[in-house]
């Protein structure tokens, strides 16, 4: 247990220094919702209805940003091999890494998104509705790349493959995550329904993803 | 169902018969050996020989493809502990954040390696950057270290956690002519305290006494 301890705040002070990828992820969140209203016009009705999407489009793609240095650069410097020697399975292990990379990387775009909404011109229960379906599946977002990142620990530029296997894997995420931030902003489907489903695929990537990762991990290391 | 052995007798390491593979082709194939506690054995070898594969087999990094690795008797307690959990792996790189100090990563290691009864024992992090003559250096980013500097932070890491079993992978690598008298005179200790000393090298150890393992074939 203090060994995990003692990770998690590596970790959160690693990610705390320049290039750790903390404040980056949040900037090229902003970078995302900025340019969506140069590109569709100054349509504020329009903005409201597709603000929920955008919003998600952007928060997936700036966590897959940051993901290939998860394992990535523990690997490079042979710390990896520092932490599979320690007496924790390697399971619970990416687990912590993956909270600590949330942490640094999911929550505070969830913390930010109201702020962004409001330049799509999104109204308040929207706003709402955005940032609970953030909170909740901004974590399935970063185990499912987790997974991704184990599987190209070992390869130089694995950024860019990593992100061609998740996002196919994110897809079911992102819809339910999408159609539950909509009705928060009114429609005829309840908020709850997409919601929970949501909370579903978010449980079940959070059991899975330790032992996928972990699996990974092993293997590639061979 | 046996008693725990006493903390008094011996280590010793037993390998048999180990074969590892690296992406398919064979790499090592019928290694045996034993260490006693106390024991320092030099892998030697040319190139490409295995001495690295051996090594992470060793420390578990490796599934090795036939054979098993032992270390007698199992610790007290807690029989079921694996090599792996304790050994000290210290291999090409040395593990270090450019962004994190030395103390920081000492710290890290402690309570990452550190476990059991005999982690009281083991040197704090200050003591251990002592050792390597590093403690003028506990609180520089490791970025701005030489790399002989960032060799004696991973070798200080060697002495925050207490792991009888030492798997050392070039050790000697960017020291200086002190530094490696440094290195000589912790192997010495450890070998002193009843712990084994695996260690790939091209050159002498700086020990008196050290077995060879030659792992040429043919």
């Amino acid at each position: 247990m203090p060994a995990l301890l003692a990770l998690f705040r590596r970790d959160l002070a690693l990610a705390r220094r320049i290039g750790g990828g903390g404040t980056t992820g949040i900037v090229f969140f902003l970078c995302l919702v900025t340019v969506v209203p140069f590109a569709v016009g100054p349509d504020l009705a329009l903005l409201a209805r597709i603000g929920p999407a955008i919003l998600w489009i952007a928060a997936l793609l700036s966590t897959l940003l940051g993901l290939d240095r998860l394992f990535g650069a523990d690997h490079e410097d042979g710390s990896l091999d520092q932490l599979r020697l320690a007496g924790t399975p390697l399971e619970l292990v990416v687990a912590v890494k993956c909270l600590a990379h949330w942490c640094t990387t999911g929550l505070p775009l969830v913390i930010v998104s109201p702020l962004f909404g409001l330049m799509l011109a999104l109204d308040g229960p929207a706003l709402g509705g955005v940032a609970a379906t953030l909170l909740v599946g901004t974590p399935a977002l970063t185990c499912l790349g987790a997974i991704g990142a184990a599987l190209t620990v070992s390869l130089r530029r694995g950024g860019l493959l990593l992100s061609v296997l998740v996002m196919p894997l994110a897809i079911p995420v992102l819809i339910f995550g999408v159609s539950a931030a909509d009705a928060a902003g009114g429609g005829t489907v309840p908020f709850a329904t997409p919601f929970l489903v949501l909370c579903g695929l978010t449980l079940l990537a959070l059991a899975g993803t330790p032992f996928a990762a972990a699996a990974a991990l092993r293997l590639t290391a061979e | 169902m046996t008693l725990p052995p006493s903390p008094s007798s011996p280590l010793s390491l037993v390998v048999q018969d180990l074969a590892a593979e690296r992406g398919g082709r064979p790499v090592l194939a019928g290694v045996s050996f034993a260490a006693r506690g106390g024991e320092a054995l030099g892998v030697v070898g040319r190139n490409g020989a295995g001495k690295s594969t051996l090594l992470r087999v060793l420390a578990g990094l490796l599934r090795p493809a036939a054979g098993r690795v032992s270390l007698e008797p199992p610790e007290a307690g807690d029989p079921d502990t694996p090599v792996a959990e304790r050994a000290h792996y210290l291999g090409h790189a040395d593990a270090l954040k450019p962004a994190l100090t030395p103390r920081q990563h000492l710290a890290f290691a402690a309570a990452l390696l550190g476990r059991g009864p005999a982690a009281g024992a083991a040197a704090t992090p200050d003591e251990a950057l002592e050792r390597v003559a590093l403690g003028h250096a506990g609180d520089l980013p490791c970025g701005y270290l030489s790399a002989g500097q960032r060799r004696r932070v991973a070798l200080a890491r060697l002495l925050v956690a207490v792991r009888p079993l030492w798997l050392l992978d070039e050790p000697a690598t960017a020291l200086d002519a002190a530094s490696q008298a440094v290195l000589a005179g912790m192997m010495r200790r450890h070998l002193a305290g009843g712990g084994i000393v695996v260690a790939a090298t091209h050159g002498p150890l700086g020990l008196d006494g050290w077995r060879e393992l030659r792992l040429d074939r043919g």
